[in-house]
């Protein structure tokens, strides 16, 4: 990959991220970072091809350990964010631009 | 198994790529928040099942095994823990990450070539960035993990010289990092030298976060959360994979700006949480004897005063939640409103652990979201209120925020519970608060305190009730 396609991907993907949470309200920080957080656990596809692509005993065990960690990463973020949010679940509408809730 | 050509591996992880986007816009929204997270997951799981069938690789036998160890480990702790542990367990979740990504990074470049020159050396430049940044989010988030879940102390821990030690191990870790790359630029073996900077950032990672103070432990969580998409990036970078690439970079990115609204929800700034603690305290402790009069009531004039109010608001705090009181909190509010009383709850950005934390337990005892009162909103309520109930909260309330400069909770917004005509505290005892400050409001004269688990406190006030 060239350093002016990469740098392109950088800082396209630096903006969207910058955007997609800039309106987020303080109820949903903590499912947001935890969402977040189980999304880097992407990191795994890396384990997996570097684990994949070794004939060294020693890098086998230690690439072994990344995509143990790394899945724990992933599928641990995954399924707790999962927790956090079935209880928001259909009083979810209520919540909305959280400033301007209505008293009922 | 070569079933993929390239370019249809690079368009799947576009299509993952796009998945991350809609997961983290979906969770920025209540209503779209759980369906954003599937669709993040279910990216996760595209990109995964395409790695297996974009190379050929080899010991997939193991690989298989070691996701199976992996999955059986986190879905059972996932879904057991209690809501109140959540927290913690979600560094631990980002700190695995970390040192996976250190790992990846660290044997990708030690175990195969990446040419000579200019390629070389980014390559081994981003490596050991990540193997540098992934370790440190690593140890730093066990050390997080073990201040929540109270195996250490949650104040800051300082000595002296401190930040000298810390200035020094990170001056190490760059001087062996950049050695790294000097040496894999030149086509040379650096794996002694990740090995050696790997640890010494572990010790980076550690120094890192043990002056952080017990309440602004979650802006640190997210803030390795951050660093660990930073380092998924950079990895992405020295394996060649755009995915990669573009999930880290957006973790990254939005864990900054989530950082930010999360200090800025606590009214601190980024460097003074980091940094506080190096600084020389001005306020220990002003007026802070341990014998001065309160008053202790009782369950029935706790009862008494709520049960003649015309207005109370209740703000529930992390103790609360410990004592799974929130169904009684609940009952208590409904024999209150039975009797035309004005019931709210007051909800504090970071009631509990973390930023929505709280919102997340009350919802979790089935408490109506229509009486739950943001901070802002609520605030002005308390002059009109007759009682203030604080049921386990207690830096969220404390004076100290608005009237002592130089308090480590100082410029926090708080819940204005002194402007109530009288305020109940229920707390177990005088302790202070997670931020470890003394509580002014407490020695004031309006102020009730029932001691005791709140649970029990608040079913015998609630049996009270009934009797009036």
């Amino acid at each position: 990959m060239d350093g002016i396609t990469l740098l392109t991907f950088f800082v396209l993907a630096v903006v969207i991220g910058f955007e997609v949470v800039s309106q987020v309200s303080t109820t949903l920080h903590t499912p947001l970072m935890s969402g977040a957080n189980a999304i880097h656990g992407v990191i795994l596809v890396g384990a997996i091809v570097v684990t994949g692509r070794t004939t060294n005993v020693f890098t086998l065990i230690l690439g072994l350990l990344a995509v143990i960690l790394a899945t724990v990463n992933m599928v641990g973020g995954f399924v707790v964010t999962d927790r956090m949010l079935e209880m928001f679940k259909g009083r979810a509408p209520k919540t909305a631009p959280a400033k301007k809730r209505e008293d009922s | 198994m070569n079933l993929l050509s390239p370019a249809a591996t690079a368009l799947i992880y576009l299509v993952a790529a796009i998945c991350f986007i809609i997961a983290l816009k979906g969770l920025s929204a209540p209503g779209t928040a759980r369906r954003g997270n599937l669709i993040g997951a279910a990216g996760a799981v595209v990109a995964v099942l395409v790695a297996f069938f974009s190379a050929n690789l080899s010991n997939v036998p193991w690989i298989v095994l070691a996701i199976a160890v992996g999955t059986l480990v986190a879905v059972p702790t996932a879904r057991r823990v209690a809501m109140t542990a959540m927290p913690q367990l979600v560094a631990l979740f980002n700190g695995v990450g970390g040192g996976a990504a250190a790992l990846v990074a660290g044997l990708e470049l030690t175990d195969s070539a990446h040419g000579s020159g200019a390629i070389a050396a980014i390559a081994a430049a981003a490596g050991a960035f990540t193997v540098l940044v992934g370790t440190v989010s690593f140890s730093g988030s066990v050390v997080t993990y073990a201040k929540l879940q109270e195996l250490m102390t949650t104040r800051p821990v300082t000595f002296p010289g401190g930040q000298y030690v810390f200035g020094a191990s990170l001056v190490a870790a760059v001087a062996l990092a950049v050695s790294a790359v000097v040496v894999g630029a030149n086509g040379g073996s650096n794996g002694l030298l990740l090995g050696v900077l790997a640890l010494v950032s572990l010790a980076v990672g550690i120094l890192f976060v043990l002056p952080v103070g017990g309440a602004d432990v979650p802006i640190v969580i997210s803030l390795l959360n951050a660093f660990t998409g930073l380092t998924v990036a950079a990895s992405g970078y020295v394996l060649s994979n755009t995915l990669l690439l573009v999930a880290g970079t957006l973790v990254g990115a939005s864990g900054t700006i989530l950082t930010r609204l999360m200090a800025a929800a606590m009214g601190r700034s980024i460097t003074s949480i980091l940094f506080g603690a190096f600084k020389p305290s001005t306020m220990v402790a002003a007026g802070s004897g341990g014998d001065r009069p309160v008053r202790s009531g009782s369950p029935e004039d706790v009862a008494i005063l709520l049960g003649y109010a015309r207005k109370v608001i209740i703000v529930p705090g992390y103790g609360l939640a410990v004592a799974q009181a929130q169904h009684t909190i609940r009952e208590l509010a409904d024999l209150l409103e039975a009797r035309d009383i004005e019931v709210l709850y007051g909800i504090h950005p970071v009631a509990g652990r973390m930023p929505g934390h709280m919102n997340v337990l009350l919802a979790e005892a089935n408490v109506p979201y229509e009486v739950l009162k943001e901070m802002d909103e609520v605030n002005p309520e308390f002059k009109t209120a007759d009682v203030a109930l604080v049921v386990g909260a207690n830096d969220v309330v404390n004076p100290a925020a608005k009237t002592t400069p130089g308090a480590p909770i100082y410029g926090m917004p708080i819940m204005e519970v002194d402007d109530a005509q009288q305020v109940v505290f229920l707390k177990r005892s005088m302790r202070p608060g997670f931020a470890g400050i003394e509580n002014e409001l407490l020695y004031e004269p309006k102020t009730m305190l029932l001691f005791g688990d709140a649970k029990e406190s608040l079913s015998k006030v609630v049996a009270s009730v009934k009797s009036l």
